[in-house]
């Protein structure tokens, strides 16, 4: 299992809980299993998301595997100047 | 509206157009003689990136009407290097990395040699002050200084 | 997927990291270089923007008839012209909508018609024909004023997002944005002295010297071309093939020369009128945007208005940090506020933190990237409160820094925890820097701040052609805006184990090469310079493969170095090695074309930082600021060209210093901006400055073969809080405003001594 981050204001859609659990071989699966759980993300996913994955950032990239013990951090989509 | 007919000398060589009373020497240069080195960064004579030479003396071409040129001796960026044989501006500006985007280059390179021209030798001061009327959002214009000092310098030594 | 090499410390490089002449560098001092605005078409028209004098207005109706009869007059487009083909994407009906306005004018100089004539002076009068009934709304400019409750509203449903419980009226807040971890309260408890204060900054322009430019061409068998400066042709062009309905392969967009973007060219305002104008009238079409009309219609940064509070131990040690930040963006959703949040306190290592972001809409310009979008103006007010702290604590600004500066292992304030960083060797060098120790004089001062960004990879494709003359082609679809082509060159000839000017890189059009990203977020040398890598790896092998036939020996028996194949070992086969040349020479009869290629998407992007030392000077007189020195400290991972690592280290360094001291948008009580001109905007110009020193730290990035980091927007970061606690220090005020201009500096010495007055 992923350990999986979410940014604070995001908690009102998982039961106030930032540290989440999620079952996902690649960041794709672990993006689709997230919107599935929890439905009130959905928006945010659209949105776009970009994501790290220990420690280091993708803006893209989501069939980077991941490992059981990966840890995810979910950050709004990257952009820059 | 009537249009207006007027020889000049463009980089040496003897050149007429006719143009409108609303057009500046810069809408003439770029639009209707082709020679688009000068650039229009803001039309207010603010920017320097139209920098041109009228009978030697600098001058903003987006400030001028083309219609005032008559007997004009202009000198643009496209008649800085003779031939093949850059200025030497122009190596240092390359070789310093003195340009970024290289939008405002032809404008500093008309007013470095302008001030080279009238101060051979002068200080970082100098140099700053004169190159105060030409705006370049890049490069924070330390390499642009350094350009123009290091050739100052090389052509004292020639 | 990124890579981890080790590599990357110990490689000596031959071409990587010196210093050659840039490719285009003839070009560009000889006027050749051809720029935006320097494209011309046969029987190409002029097109002309009308843009609305109100800030906030419903648009009843438009009468076009006029304009039409004038003589030369080919097309009018309004928003009619634009049907809405975003199917549902949000954001890119923001950009439809910012392209021409609709049911709305929301700010100064938002498009709501255009006109096609055959001359310019033909154009001005048909937009004065152009008759636009409008009904004047009530207005909003500034950030604190729109979140009030009765200001006026710019979308009446709009309801914050993000908020628990969800709020039942509608308000200006698009968003509210939180990070960090810990305990925020629970760390203040622990805290002996807190500092906290409030904080504003005005909305500045990226200033790019070139305004926006393009010539559009389509005919009605719906193939089109455009001609266009921009940081990104293959986003231009799929942008406007949706906004437009055509399709993405028959729109070609070429990359005109750039005149500087640092963000703001990162989006479409005049492409897809451009476009539909052609298409109208079935002529070529040239938009050029007058620098008035880049001041009031294209993207500034935001304006904002932030908290900050920081606790610490008497020891030094930071306990708990929090802040609030409020970014009005524009019109428009999409202020870079979560960026603002994310990297407020970055550059510490603190268990307890906190940054909550609104993004709020405003009657002003949609906000556009500006370097580093979103992370300066919180920095400012972080790094202003830090130096506060330190002074209170007793400890100077640097030690309390280094004290509680982010290392490896640290757990970010936005989440992941950091691999290999910079930012304590910054310090330390900066602490031993020369500038550190010089002496300062009366009303002088010196102030320091530290910085971050995140810098991220994206898509990139290049193909690279190598001649039979053993010279070699690189195609990139990487607009380049300050040299890139010749880092391009550099890391093709090292990968190769060829000579720098054996390499031509050259930026291709949309129909040459697969989607490239935007050239921003720092990763065009980043990124596309990897492409770069792996696509001369990919030449390699076929070279290798062509001399294993030519030797008729195994592909996998044949090595690569410096520049030639070679045996592997001895028992491969005794033959002399082949060079790149001579195996190109023989390539047409050995089987073709030798080329290599890599397209991907590029992660592992390292973050950079960097400190910056700044010593000002102030006339109590005249409220004036010099800045007297100033010194960049960054780590660039490994710079490729030297010379334009300092370049954007400098040029974000000034920007900054311009942002600080002199730039803002001021706006009347009318909603419309006063200063939308390089005279009363005034960007820094030469005589304000002083040399700008640099010193490029390496500190390798395991995410890319040679380390490299991207360096262009770090830069922009530290500045703003490095000036202000220079004044700061010199005046013995906080200045907690930006710009510090002389009018708002007089104000607080005479504050300041009113109150000393008193206190007597
Ligand atoms: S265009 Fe002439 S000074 Fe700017
Ligand atoms: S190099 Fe870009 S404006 Fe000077």
């Amino acid at each position: 299992m992923a350990k999986v981050i979410i940014w604070s204001s995001l908690k009102s859609h998982t039961g106030g809980e930032s540290n989440l659990e999620i079952e996902a071989g690649n960041v794709k699966d672990l993006l689709a299993r997230l919107g599935e759980t929890y439905p009130g993300l959905q928006p945010q996913l659209k949105r776009g998301v970009s994501v790290s994955v220990d420690g280091i950032i993708f803006r893209d990239g989501w069939l980077t595997p991941l490992k059981p013990d990966s840890e995810v951090v979910l950050l709004p989509r990257m952009q820059g100047g | 509206m009537s249009s207006i007919k007027v020889s000049t000398t463009i980089n040496g060589d003897p050149t007429e157009y006719v143009c409108e009373a609303d057009e500046t020497l810069l809408d003439v240069l770029r639009n209707r003689l082709g020679l688009t080195g000068a650039k229009e960064g803001c039309s207010t004579g603010d920017c320097g990136a139209c920098s041109v030479t009228i009978d030697g003396r600098l001058t903003c071409s987006c400030l001028v009407l083309g219609a005032e040129m008559d007997g004009a001796e202009i000198g643009t960026i496209e008649g800085m290097a003779s031939g093949e044989k850059l200025h030497p501006l122009q190596k240092k500006f390359i070789e310093h990395a003195a340009l970024q985007c290289g939008i405002c280059t032809p404008g500093f390179l008309i007013a470095a040699k302008s001030l080279l021209d009238h101060n051979p030798k002068p200080t970082e001061t100098e140099v700053r002050f004169a190159l105060a009327g030409n705006l370049c959002r890049c490069t924070g214009y330390d390499k642009i200084v350094r350009a123009v000092m290091d050739t100052a310098a090389e052509m004292r030594r020639a | 997927m990124p890579l981890d090499n080790a590599e990357s410390s110990t490689r000596k490089y031959k071409v990587v990291g010196t210093r050659p002449n840039r490719p285009d560098g003839v070009d560009k001092v000889t006027g050749r270089a051809r720029f935006g605005a320097d494209a011309v078409a046969p029987g190409q028209l002029v097109g002309l923007i009308l843009r609305s004098p109100h800030p906030h207005a419903k648009i009843k109706g438009i009468d076009a008839s006029k304009a039409l009869k004038l003589a030369g007059v080919k097309a009018v487009v309004t928003s009619a012209d634009l049907p809405d083909k975003t199917d549902g994407d949000a954001m890119l009906y923001d950009v439809l909508v910012n392209v021409m306005a609709r049911e709305k004018a929301l700010y100064q100089g938002h498009a709501v018609a255009a006109v096609a004539a055959t001359s310019a002076s033909i154009a001005r009068q048909a937009l004065k024909l152009i008759k636009v009934d409008y009904e004047i709304l009530p207005h909003v400019t500034d950030v604190d004023e729109a979140m009030k409750p009765n200001a006026p509203l710019l979308y009446p449903k709009m309801i914050t997002d993000g908020m628990d419980p969800k709020p039942k009226k509608p308000s200006n807040v698009v968003r509210r944005y939180e990070f960090g971890h810990g305990d925020v309260e629970a760390g203040f408890k622990k805290a002996e002295i807190i500092v906290e204060r409030s904080f504003k900054t005005e909305a500045t322009h990226q200033g790019y010297i070139e305004p926006h430019a393009c010539l559009a061409n389509v005919g009605p068998d719906g193939q089109g071309e455009l001609w266009v400066c921009t940081q990104g042709h293959f986003m231009v062009r799929d942008t406007c093939a949706r906004l437009l309905g055509m399709d993405f392969s028959k729109l070609r967009v070429t990359a005109s020369e750039i005149g500087g973007g640092f963000g703001g060219k990162t989006t479409v305002f005049i492409e897809p009128i451009a476009l539909a104008l052609s298409r109208k009238a079935n002529r070529p079409v040239k938009v050029v945007m007058s620098r008035e009309e880049v001041f009031k219609a294209t993207g500034p940064t935001s304006s904002s208005s932030i908290d900050v509070k920081i606790g610490a131990t008497k020891d030094g040690r930071i306990v708990a940090g929090d802040a609030t930040l409020r970014y009005q963006g524009g019109a428009f959703a999409g202020s870079p506020v979560e960026f603002g949040a994310m990297t407020a306190f970055a550059q510490y290592d603190l268990d307890n933190v906190r940054a909550v972001g609104f993004d709020v809409v405003c009657n002003r310009p949609k906000q556009a990237a500006y370097r580093a979008p979103g992370a300066p103006m919180a920095n400012f007010a972080v790094e202003s409160v830090i130096e506060e702290l330190a002074h209170k604590v007793g400890m100077e600004p640097i030690d309390f820094r280094i004290k509680n500066a982010a290392r490896e292992g640290t757990h970010s304030s936005y989440g992941p925890v950091y691999g290999p960083i910079g930012l304590l060797p910054t310090l330390q060098k900066a602490r031993e820097h020369p500038h550190f120790k010089a002496p300062l004089g009366k009303n002088q001062g010196r102030g320091m701040a530290c910085g971050f960004w995140f810098n991220f990879g994206g898509q990139s494709c290049v193909s690279m052609n190598i001649g039979v003359d053993g010279t070699v082609g690189v195609t990139v679809g990487s607009p380049d805006i300050g040299g890139s082509r010749a880092s391009m060159c550099l890391m093709t000839a090292e990968e190769l184990g060829i000579p720098y000017d054996k390499v031509r890189a050259v930026v291709a059009d949309t129909g040459t090469l697969g989607y490239n990203d935007v050239t921003d977020g720092s990763r065009t040398t980043f990124a596309t310079g990897m492409a770069c890598i792996m696509a001369a790896r990919d030449a390699i092998k076929k070279l290798c493969a062509r001399a294993a036939q030519i030797w008729g020996i195994p592909e996998d028996a044949v090595v690569w170095e410096n520049g030639h194949a070679k045996p592997a070992g001895s028992n491969a086969g005794n033959f002399p090695p082949m060079s790149l040349k001579e195996i190109a020479a023989q390539a047409p009869s050995t089987g073709g074309p030798i080329a290599g290629h890599h397209e991907f998407s590029a992660d592992g992007a390292g973050v950079s930082f960097a400190t910056h030392i700044c010593d000002s000077e102030v006339d109590p007189e005249t409220g004036f600021t010099k800045i007297l020195r100033y010194t960049v400290l960054q780590d660039a991972g490994k710079a490729v060209h030297p010379s334009y690592v300092e370049g954007q280290f400098q040029g974000g360094a000034v920007q900054g210093i311009g942002w600080a001291l002199n730039e803002e948008y001021i706006y009347g009580k009318d909603g419309r901006l006063q200063n939308a001109g390089f005279l009363d905007y005034r960007i820094p110009v030469c005589s304000d400055l002083p040399m700008i020193d640099t010193v490029i730290l390496e500190i390798p990035n395991p995410g890319h073969p040679y380390g490299v980091r991207g360096v262009g927007e770090t830069s922009i970061v530290p500045p703003l809080a490095a000036v202000a606690n220079s004044v700061s220090a010199a005046v013995g005020v906080r200045m907690t405003e930006l710009p510090i201009s002389p009018p708002k500096l007089l104000a607080a010495l005479e504050k300041q001594s009113a109150m000393k007055k008193a206190a007597e």
